[in-house]
């Protein structure tokens, strides 16, 4: 059996479950729910002061950049515990005996719920992320600096995540590896915030802090740069008497990130994915 | 050890004693730490004889989330049966499984016995020329051990090979060709079950028997006195008549000649104690081992 065959089996099994087991319908729900609630909010916020200053710009800049990191967290979430489950619970049931047995090679595996779950992943974080902004540019006229990548950034944090749980879950079982993976996001985050203060402040330990983090788990490269691309544009930041170069290093703020980086990003998660199949092949089944 | 092509080969041994293990290295699932094994004539592993074997695993699970269709689907899939063929499969292995009228309920709405009969089901999928059974009937009441019995021996009759890995000695004793006894990693012994299980004795119950009759029994075998019974252990077949006759001559009245043997659990027992080895030799087999873990 070719390898892609048996990889497009896995990922459209595991797309299947995504949707018999209600993982898509509870995420479209629910986030339907939250573009309602948060255009009726925007709404509001525009009805009290409407947005035609640069302060009430950032003012709504900084509302819809915390809106899409709650996005950020729960696309986080739902990769790790997506992706702490798809290998190991799958050995400890004895689920995937029946499959390997089959002339199917381990790798086929891995990779195809690594695929099925990016689809899952990335079709939700691009729907999601386009429908709320959508709602705050009509509630509000608020259009981010680079909209249309805001959302692609967001859908590269979660790759990244579900990577990493993915692969920790070759090894390690599903509640211990999703709390790694947790633990591993939120202090990608919190290095990344002090790598900022760092670049702010000029100081090189807390910068090294940042990139080095980065280096080892980029998410939150991603994840500036979602921030950054919904954040107002320089022009605006300067109309409304902000430093745009300071500004960009807030924590809630960022600036797209360079090719080099994007390509770390790239190459972070072939190595990963080459790193989870080197582990499942030695693994015990 | 050698499992002949064609045979419905028993692979028993006590627990722990690395039947599954076994199992798991034949299918490629574990790696081994030295030896070597061929399967269907390839290498262990080797994905074109993968696509040749059918395995229901002893840690059965399929996904809860699909139907039993479904999980045959997949399977189909999985093992590259031509797409048009898929329906006959499903159909016909839903039909010797007997799930046809659960076909399309959820597997996590199954007893465990039903989805170890799906389990068979998935194995016989694709006509395998090699059936792995990982204890198929440990889930099973006895209508459904009585099944598989009969499932075994239809693939028995069109030519696959069955590797019946079982604890179940009396499954076994009734549908197996040979058995090979592990111990400790070991094959301790391997043999036809007709040889194994050859007749071993005579048991004949008489009206006045006495201590005659039993010095006369001794003649022929290892002879002892039980009530009615005169019980003579080690007799060759064609001795059985002459003893009768020598009671008969002497005046005793015979009601019943029952040839007596050892159970296969008896055998078993007694290789275990004894490590008893010998190594069956076939021109064409369909599994040859010899890996460690």
């Amino acid at each position: 059996m070719s390898g892609a065959t048996s990889i497009l089996i896995i990922a459209r099994l595991t797309l299947s479950e995504a949707f018999r087991r209600r993982l898509l319908w509870v995420l479209v729900g629910l986030t339907g729910l939250i573009v309602v609630l948060t255009w009726w909010g925007f709404g509001r916020i525009a009805e009290a002061s409407p947005v035609t200053g640069p302060v009430q710009v950032l003012g709504v800049s900084q509302v819809t950049v915390m809106l899409a990191f709650m996005f950020s967290f729960v696309l986080a979430m739902t990769a790790v515990f997506a992706g702490s489950p798809a290998i190991g619970a799958d050995i400890e049931s004895g689920l995937l005996l029946a499959i390997l047995a089959r002339p199917i090679r381990r790798s086929d595996v891995l990779l195809g719920r690594w695929l099925g779950l990016a689809v899952v992943l990335v079709g939700y974080a691009l729907a999601a992320g386009y429908l709320e902004l959508g709602a705050v540019v009509l509630a509000t006229g608020y259009v981010p600096a680079d909209p249309a990548t805001g959302p692609v950034y967001l859908a590269g944090e979660s790759l990244i995540l579900l990577t990493l749980a993915i692969v920790i879950s070759t090894r390690v079982a599903p509640v211990a590896g999703g709390a790694i993976a947790v633990v591993g996001y939120g202090l990608a985050w919190m290095a990344g915030v002090m790598g900022g203060v760092g670049e702010a402040f000029d100081n090189h330990l807390l910068r090294g802090v940042g990139v080095v983090s980065r280096l080892i788990l980029p998410s939150d490269v991603l994840w500036r740069g979602s921030a950054g691309a919904l954040s107002p544009t320089d022009t605006v930041l300067t109309a409304g008497g902000v430093d745009a170069n300071l500004y960009r290093f807030s924590p809630f703020s960022g600036s797209a990130p360079s090719a080099a980086w994007l390509a770390w990003c790239l190459l972070w998660v072939v190595a990963m994915l080459a790193l989870g199949i080197v582990l499942l092949r030695r693994r015990e089944i | 050890m050698t499992v002949p092509r064609g045979e419905v080969f028993g692979f028993l041994g006590p627990n722990g004693a690395g039947k599954t293990t076994s199992v798991k290295l034949l299918l490629g699932l574990s790696r081994p730490s030295a030896g070597e094994a061929r399967v269907l004539g390839a290498e262990v592993g080797d994905a074109a004889a993968r696509r040749r074997i059918g395995y229901l695993p002893e840690l059965f699970r399929y996904q809860s989330w699909m139907t039993a269709r479904e999980v045959l689907a997949l399977h189909c899939d999985l093992a590259r049966i031509p797409r048009p063929d898929w329906q006959r499969e499903i159909r016909e292995a839903l039909g010797l499984v007997g799930l046809a009228e659960r076909a399309d309920d959820l597997v996590g709405t199954f007893s465990k016995g039903m989805q170890q009969r799906l389990g068979l089901g998935v194995a016989l999928l694709g006509r395998p020329e090699l059936v792995v059974l990982d204890e198929p009937t440990s889930a099973l009441d006895p209508v459904g051990r009585q099944d598989v019995r009969g499932i075994i021996g239809a693939l028995r009759d069109r030519g696959a090979t069955v590797f019946l890995n079982s604890h179940l000695l009396t499954e076994v004793e009734r549908v197996c060709d040979r058995v090979a006894i592990v111990d400790r990693g070991r094959v301790v012994a391997q043999h036809r079950m007709s040889d194994l299980l050859r007749e071993s004795g005579v048991r004949i119950r008489a009206a006045g028997l006495g201590g005659q009759d039993v010095e006369a029994a001794n003649r022929h075998g290892l002879a002892r006195l039980d009530g009615e019974w005169l019980e003579v252990d080690g007799i060759a077949e064609a001795a059985v008549p002459e003893l009768v006759r020598e009671l008969v001559a002497r005046g005793r009245a015979i009601h019943a000649v029952v040839p007596s043997r050892q159970t296969l659990e008896e055998r078993f027992l007694s290789l275990l104690g004894t490590g008893d080895a010998s190594v069956g030799e076939d021109a064409s087999p369909a599994v040859t081992k010899g890996l460690e873990r």
